[in-house]
C-alpha cells in the first residue's frame, strides 16, 4: 500500500500506474494512463468511440490483462488473489449479457450463486430486492430473451447492484433506456453516491455526465487528455461574456481595452473570453463609456464545448 | 495459484452453489434434454426390436443379442455398447463445446469473471459440470434399457458372455461398472472439447471441432496400418467395456483404457488451464 502518497491524495477507488495496453496485432488500444478516481467521486470517462475507454475498463475488471503499468481497485492489485477486490465492485460492461432462455430473475440467481462470498440462505432476497430497485419485478419470471433493450439494461443494472457494492463500473447504462428510465438511472446514481458508493461512469450523454459527475477523465486516442474535478474543468476553461447593445462596435474596443481575448463582434452583440477578470468589471467599464447595455450574460461552456476541445473531434471514431 | 493468508474464504473454494446452478442450467436446456431423450430412446428400440423378431422359445442364438431374451438386464449391456461409439461423444461435444465459448458468444463470460469467478474456479466447475453430464448420460442408457428389458424380457440369472451365470445383484454390479468406464472415457472427451471451447466464441465451431477430433479418432481406429498409435487413441478403448460382461473379470483393457483417460483429462485440462488463465476476454 502507497501509504506515503495516501497522505498527500485523498484515498482512491481506481489507481493506475501508466497503464498500456498493446493488442496481438500492434494496436495499443491504452496508452500509459495513470487514472485517479478518488473514493466517494462519481467519476464520468469520457472519450470518442474507439478512445480506449472500453479496454480500460476491461482491465479494471480483469478481464484483459494490461502489457505494462499497475491497477489497483479499492487499494487491492488486479489481477490478483482471485480479483478480491471485485467482490465489492458492480459492474456493467459493454451491454447486459444474459442468458436468453433463463428468465431475469434466474439469470441473477446464477450470478449470485457464482459468489463465493454471498450467503446462499438469502440468495432469493437478494435478487428480488435488486430486481425491485431497477423497477423490474413485474417481469422477473419473464424470458430475458423476450426483454425489450430498456429492460436488458435494467436487468444489467440490477445485477451490477445484487450485493452493497463499494464501487460501481458503469459503461454506458443510460443505453437504450427511455427519457423516464434515463432520468432513474441518474437518481439511482446520486443515491448510491451519497451512501459513499464511488461510481465511475462512462457515458456518450455528456449533459448526463454533466448532472451527475463530480469528476471527469477524457480519453483520445487510448491517452487520458485530462482528469480532475468538474469544478477544475469549469474553472481552466474560457468563460464567455456576451454584451447586447445597438452601439456593438463601441461594446467590442471597450472589451478591447479591458484586454480581454478573442473578441467578436456582429450585429447588436460583442462578446470576448473572460480571463480572471469578475464580470461586474465589464459591466461597469462598459456602463462608464457610455455603451448602451440591453442584455449582458456570462456564459460557462458546456461540458461539451470543452470535450472538443480536448479531444479536437466531437463523436467521430479516432482512428 | 499463490496461497497466501486467507482473505475471506479458503482460496480453493469451489462453490457448490455455482456448480448446482451449472447443473440446473444443464438439465432445462431443451437441446440437452432432447439429447438425454434420444439416448433413452436407444435400449427401448433395440429392447422392441429384438422382443419383435425373436419367437419364444427361438431365443438362446448366443452373442449379446441373443442373451437379451435370455435376461432384459443384458438390453442396458447392449445399448451402452452401441451408444459408446458415436452417440455419447456427440452428446458430449455438443455441451462441452458450449462451456467457455457458450459464456463468451453471449457475452455473460464478462460478469461471470466479474462477480468474480476466478478463470481456474470457472473451470474446474464447467468441468465438474461436465463429469456430471457424462454420468447423467451413460446412466440414462443403462436405466432405460433396464426399465425396458424387464418389462420385455425375463430378468433372473445373467448369463455371461463367457457362458457362465451371474445372478441379478452381479449383473447390476457389472452394469454399474460400464456405467463407469464409460463415463470415464466421455470425461475424456469432454476435457477435449473443453479446451477447445476455450480457442473459440464461437459455440458451434468448438462443438464440432470436439466432434470432428471424436470422430478422427473412430477412423484412425479403423486404419490397421496405424496400429502403432492406436493405444494412445481413446476410441481404441471404448469397446473395452465389454469385458465386464466376461467371467472372470479382464480388468488390463479396462485399466488401460481408464488410465488413457485419466492422460487426456490432465493433459487438456491443463492446455484449457494455461490457455484460459492468461487470455484476453474481449467477447
Amino acid at each position: 500500500m502507497p501509504t506515503s502518497r495516501a497522505s498527500a491524495e485523498p484515498p482512491l477507488a481506481i489507481s493506475t500506474d501508466v497503464l498500456t495496453k498493446k493488442f496481438s496485432g500492434g494496436q495499443i488500444a491504452v496508452n500509459q494512463v495513470s487514472l485517479r478516481v478518488p473514493v466517494g467521486s462519481v467519476f464520468g470517462f469520457l472519450g470518442p468511440n474507439g478512445s480506449g475507454k472500453t479496454t480500460t475498463i476491461r482491465m479494471l475488471l480483469g478481464l484483459v490483462f494490461a502489457t505494462s503499468g499497475d491497477i489497483a481497485v479499492l487499494g487491492e492489485p488486479i489481477p490478483g488473489r482471485g480479483g478480491a477486490a471485485l467482490s465489492a465492485v458492480g459492474a456493467l460492461v459493454e451491454g447486459p449479457a444474459f442468458h436468453p432462455y433463463l428468465s431475469g430473475q434466474a439469470n441473477l440467481r446464477r450470478l449470485d450463486a457464482a459468489d463465493l462470498t454471498s450467503s446462499a440462505r438469502d440468495s432469493r432476497a437478494r435478487v428480488a430486492t435488486a430486481l425491485e430497485r431497477v423497477g423490474l419485478t413485474a417481469a422477473a419470471g419473464k424470458r430475458y430473451r423476450n426483454y425489450s433493450l430498456g429492460m436488458r439494461q435494467r436487468l444489467g443494472i440490477a445485477a451490477a447492484l445484487l450485493r452493497p457494492r463499494r464501487l460501481l463500473i458503469l459503461d454506458e447504462p443510460t443505453n437504450g433506456l427511455d427519457p423516464q428510465g434515463t432520468r432513474e438511472v441518474r437518481h439511482l446514481v446520486a443515491e448510491l453516491a451519497a451512501d459513499g458508493t464511488t461510481v465511475f461512469v462512462s457515458s456518450h450523454l455528456l449533459s448526463e455526465v454533466e448532472h451527475m459527475c463530480s469528476h471527469v477523465g477524457v480519453m483520445r486516442t487510448g491517452s487520458m487528455v485530462w482528469q480532475g474535478s468538474m469544478r477544475d474543468l469549469g474553472s481552466q476553461q474560457r468563460v464567455r461574456v456576451t454584451v447586447e447593445s445597438l452601439d456593438s462596435p463601441l461594446a467590442k474596443s471597450v472589451l478591447a481595452d479591458l484586454g480581454l481575448s478573442e473578441i467578436t463582434e456582429s450585429d447588436g452583440q460583442a462578446s470576448a473570453v473572460l480571463g480572471d477578470r469578475p464580470p461586474e468589471q465589464v459591466v461597469a467599464a462598459l456602463v462608464a463609456a457610455g455603451v448602451g447595455v440591453r442584455g449582458f450574460s456570462v456564459a460557462k461552456p458546456k461540458l461539451e464545448d470543452i470535450f472538443v476541445q480536448l479531444t479536437g473531434e466531437g463523436f467521430d471514431v479516432s482512428g | 495459484m499463490s496461497v497466501a493468508e486467507p482473505l475471506t474464504k479458503p482460496v480453493l473454494a469451489v462453490g457448490g452453489r455455482f456448480l448446482l446452478s451449472e447443473i440446473g442450467m444443464q438439465l432445462r436446456r431443451r437441446r440437452n434434454q432432447l439429447i438425454l431423450a434420444v439416448l433413452a430412446a436407444v435400449p427401448v428400440i433395440i429392447g422392441i426390436a429384438v422382443k419383435l423378431t425373436t419367437h419364444d422359445g427361438a431365443g438362446a442364438t448366443g452373442g449379446l443379442i441373443g442373451n437379451i431374451t435370455n435376461n432384459g438386464i443384458f438390453v442396458a449391456f447392449t445399448a451402452l455398447i452401441v451408444v459408446i461409439p458415436i452417440f455419447l461423444p456427440m452428446a458430449v461435444a455438443v455441451v462441452a463445446g458450449e462451456t467457455v465459448a457458450g459464456e463468451a458468444s453471449l457475452g455473460t463470460l464478462r460478469y461471470l469473471l466479474a462477480v468474480p469467478v476466478g478463470r481456474t474456479r470457472l473451470l474446474l466447475t464447467k468441468f465438474a459440470a461436465m463429469g456430471f453430464w457424462c454420468l447423467l448420460i451413460t446412466s440414462v442408457v443403462a436405466l432405460a434399457g433396464v426399465i425396458i428389458g424387464v418389462i420385455l424380457f425375463p430378468s433372473a440369472h445373467v448369463t455371461l458372455l463367457s457362458g457362465t451365470q451371474a445372478t441379478l445383484l452381479g449383473g447390476v454390479g457389472r452394469l454399474v461398472g460400464m456405467v463407469l468406464y464409460a463415463a470415464l472415457m466421455m470425461l475424456a472427451v469432454a476435457a477435449i472439447g473443453l479446451f477447445i471451447s476455450t480457442l473459440t466464441e464461437v459455440p458451434i465451431a468448438a462443438m464440432a471441432a470436439t466432434l470432428t477430433v471424436a470422430i478422427v479418432m473412430q477412423v484412425l481406429v479403423a486404419v490397421p496400418q496405424l496400429h502403432a498409435i492406436h493405444p494412445w487413441l481413446i476410441s481404441d478403448h471404448l469397446l473395452n467395456l465389454a469385458d465386464l460382461l466376461r467371467d472372470p473379470l479382464r480388468v488390463s483393457g479396462l485399466r488401460d483404457g481408464a488410465l488413457l483417460a485419466v492422460g487426456y483429462v490432465v493433459v487438456f485440462g491443463s492446455l484449457a488451464w494455461a490457455r484460459f488463465t492468461t487470455k484476453d476476454v474481449t467477447s
